[in-house]
Parts: C-alpha cells; sequence; structure tokens
C-alpha cells in the first residue's frame, strides 16, 4: 500500500478504521439477543483492534494514523438462561444467548461516529485552506 | 528578485509552518482512539524564532548558516494531557479541536497578509 503523505491519508485510513469499527458495532447489535444450543456456538461480540501507523518520514512531519490490526472477540461469556420451551435447549433445560452488551455497543457506535465526523471535518477544512492557497495572489 | 523574497520571507515561513502544524493535529484526531497513542504538537513560536535567526542560535553574520526549520525531530514534543485516560491515549478531542480551529485561522491569516503584498507588490509593479 502507498505511504502516507497528506492529510487525506491520514483522515481516510482513520474513517477507514472507524467503519470497521461501525461495522463490528452493527454484527454485534444484530446478534444481540439470538440463542444457540451450546456455550461454544454462542455468539460473542466483535472488537477491532486499533494501532497507529507511522509515516516512513514521521520524524520530520509528525505524520500518523490509525490502522485495524486485528479483530478479536471479547471475553465476556454467553448469558445461561432457563428456557425449557426452547427448542434449542439442553437436557437441563438451559439455552445460551449471545455476549453482547447492547449498552456498551451503544456508546462504541456514539463515539466511533463522532470520531468519523471529526476526520470529515479536518478534511473540509484543510481542502477548503489548500483551494484559499491554490489562489494566492490572485 | 531577492528583494521581493526577503520581503515575503516571514509570511512564507510561518505558512509553511502552520501547514505542517495541522498534518499533525490531523494526526491526533485521526489517532483518537488508538490505545497507547501519544498526541504530538510543534512549538510554532520556537520554529519561526530559529528560522528568523532569533532564537539561541542566532545567524548574526552574512557567513553563518541558516538553520532548516526541516530538521525538526526534536521539536515535535508531547502533549500533557489534562484529563489522561486509562488506555494510555492522550488525545483530548476538546484540546484538539481548540488548537486545530486555531491554527486554521492562524493559516488563513497568513494567507491574507501574503495576498496583501502580492497585490501591493503587483500595484507598485505595474506602476497604476
Amino acid at each position: 500500500m502507498a505511504g502516507i503523505e497528506n492529510i487525506f491519508d491520514v483522515a481516510g485510513r482513520s474513517m477507514s478504521a472507524q467503519l470497521v469499527r461501525l461495522n463490528t458495532i452493527a454484527s454485534n447489535l444484530a446478534n444481540a439477543g439470538n440463542i444457540s444450543g451450546t456455550e461454544e456456538e454462542a455468539y460473542r461480540a466483535m472488537k477491532p483492534i486499533f494501532q497507529t501507523t507511522y509515516a516512513e518520514n514521521v520524524k520530520q512531519s509528525g505524520i500518523s494514523t490509525t490502522e485495524v490490526a486485528g479483530i478479536t472477540t471479547t471475553e465476556r461469556l454467553p448469558e445461561r438462561v432457563f428456557m425449557p420451551e426452547h427448542p434449542l435447549a439442553d437436557d437441563q433445560g438451559f439455552v445460551f444467548s449471545a455476549a453482547v452488551n447492547v449498552e456498551e455497543e451503544y456508546i462504541e457506535m456514539l463515539e466511533a461516529k463522532r470520531q468519523y465526523a471529526n476526520n470529515v471535518e479536518v478534511v473540509t477544512t484543510l481542502r477548503a485552506l489548500m483551494m484559499r492557497t491554490i489562489n494566492m495572489g490572485k | 528578485m531577492k528583494g521581493i523574497s526577503d520581503y515575503l520571507n516571514l509570511h512564507a515561513t510561518a505558512l509553511t509552518v502552520r501547514a505542517k502544524r495541522n498534518k499533525v493535529l490531523a494526526s491526533n484526531i485521526a489517532n483518537a482512539a488508538t490505545p497507547n497513542f501519544k498526541a504530538r504538537d510543534i512549538d510554532f513560536q520556537a520554529l519561526i524564532n530559529k528560522a528568523e535567526g532569533n532564537g539561541p542560535m542566532r545567524a548574526t553574520d552574512a557567513r553563518h548558516f541558516k538553520v532548516s526549520i526541516e530538521a525538526s525531530a526534536e521539536k515535535m514534543k508531547y502533549r500533557t494531557p489534562v484529563n489522561p485516560s486509562r488506555d494510555g491515549n492522550t488525545v483530548e478531542m476538546n484540546v484538539e479541536q481548540m488548537e486545530f480551529s486555531e491554527n486554521v485561522i492562524r493559516y488563513q491569516t497568513t494567507l491574507t497578509f501574503l495576498n496583501n503584498k502580492i497585490s501591493g507588490l503587483t500595484s507598485a509593479i505595474k506602476g497604476e
């Protein structure tokens, strides 16, 4: 992949990272409340791991951006619910519901949204500045 | 020609440093959610002093080398957070957004100064 050189690389990559985060949140929310018959099969919430990526000449330019290094699942255990009438229930009448905390996902969604918007704002502002700089002396 | 470039020099340098600082602040904003990222910033005044030869290393003779503003690794500083967060990230959105808006306004001011100087030069050259 090409190096990180300008403001568009910085904001663009950060926005992609935030989009990955929003995708995981969407998957988590979509699977909230899902029921499965065993603990292993139950859905576990996914979280992206963000890491800083530096430009090659970071010592001079100070440019860095963020990227998704990978996606992990949370260590929260699926909830064991007593539902004897459920077709997936085990012999003791228990099912396992997805390990997703809806409130946590909502908060994270708000944060990702704001940080995405901040990056858009940076690009919009700096693009306007660049246009004015191009027209310098006219 | 040297006269013209000297005439515009201060604002040209200031514009370069402001543009550079914009990139550093944008990097901070981009890393708002990265654990252990340390926010950085440029000391604008120190850099300008150095470029102008008013700092501790003064160019007092025509034969002295001018200090380059590009060799600035040591002038990039880490921000001290007001409210440190638990994941080791020192980007505080309110601080970064304020610094960014201020820097953008100052960039525009410098640009306006440059534009005025250029139009002044143009009308002097045209003799209108």
